[in-house]
């Protein structure tokens, strides 16, 4: 894929995910009926669910890219990884926070060591690992080879994150979804919000993992020309 | 809307677009790092080879 073909899919997916943003915050806010018992504050749902479900798909997507480069070694699946987690990072910070406010308001702390919550917190600690094993290898194959693996074995807490709510029934909230209650815990109208608000994020998302790849691209570039400056 | 706790649906939302717009901001930095890194290089190796 070219340069220009690249910039523009970047650009139309920004701009289709802030105007998808944009029309679902209206419905979020002003369109979507009151929860009886929690008040404005179960609004966050919208954006708390959607960010959980943004990072899972990012961390499966890496995960896979992972197998494939230990595959096929080529450097583009490394460079998706890396990309693809380092997203992953920023919407599973976005979860844990705006679980966090939720909490306080509904729970009356800030966190506590329920299940679902150590083991998503322990997902943010292992996949800044990641970035973190990325940083400490200088040499790029090595690193890819090393990151790759443990990328694949990183997703097994992902699993146990999504999980949990069904292995540890303790404070955190039950699963809701239809398709994982067989329907009738949620209004039509709210779930429904919940995956046109997750399709915005993952384009905005989407459109943070191309930039996060020409980055990878410029690094292997800047990688490659040291080296040659070295040999000169 | 019922503005019963909307202070708090507030922060947290607030709080969202914060981490999201800091990590666009890093991204930024790193993109302009890099290419002053990338300018650098070639021409620290154009000059080089006319050199040599």
């Amino acid at each position: 894929m070219g340069d220009a073909m690249r910039r523009t899919i970047l650009y139309a997916m920004t701009a289709l995910g802030a105007l998808w943003l944009a029309r679902n915050l209206y419905v979020i806010l002003l369109a979507l009926p009151d929860e009886v018992a929690q008040g404005a504050i179960y609004r966050i749902f919208f954006f708390h669910l959607p960010a959980w479900f943004t990072c899972f798909a990012a961390f499966f997507a890496a995960g896979l890219a992972s197998l494939l480069y230990l595959i096929r070694k080529s450097p583009g699946y490394d460079a998706f990884a890396a990309a693809a987690v380092e997203v992953g990072v920023a919407f599973t910070a976005i979860g844990l926070v705006t679980g966090m406010v939720w909490a306080r308001i509904i729970w009356g702390i800030w966190w506590t060591w329920d299940p679902r919550l150590t083991w998503a917190f322990i997902t943010l600690l292992v996949y800044v690992g990641y970035l973190m094993l990325r940083r400490a290898i200088d040499e790029a194959a090595e690193r890819a080879k090393n990151s790759a693996v443990l990328c694949i074995f990183a997703f097994t807490s992902v699993v146990i994150t999504y999980k949990a709510i069904d292995w540890w029934r303790t404070q955190h909230p039950g699963a809701v979804l239809s398709f994982r209650t067989g329907g009738g815990t949620i209004d039509p109208a709210m779930e429904s919000m919940l995956f046109q608000n997750w399709f915005a994020l993952l384009l905005m998302a989407a459109a943070l993992v191309l930039i996060r790849m020409r980055q990878e691209r410029m690094a292997r570039e800047i990688d490659g020309l040291r080296r040659r400056a070295h040999a000169l | 809307m019922d503005e019963r706790n909307f202070l708090f649906l507030f922060y947290g939302l607030a709080a969202a677009w914060i981490l999201l717009a800091g990590y666009v901001l890093t991204l930024a930095a790193r993109e302009k790092r890099l290419e002053r890194q990338l300018d650098t290089l070639k021409r620290m190796l154009e000059q080089r080879e006319k050199d040599g």
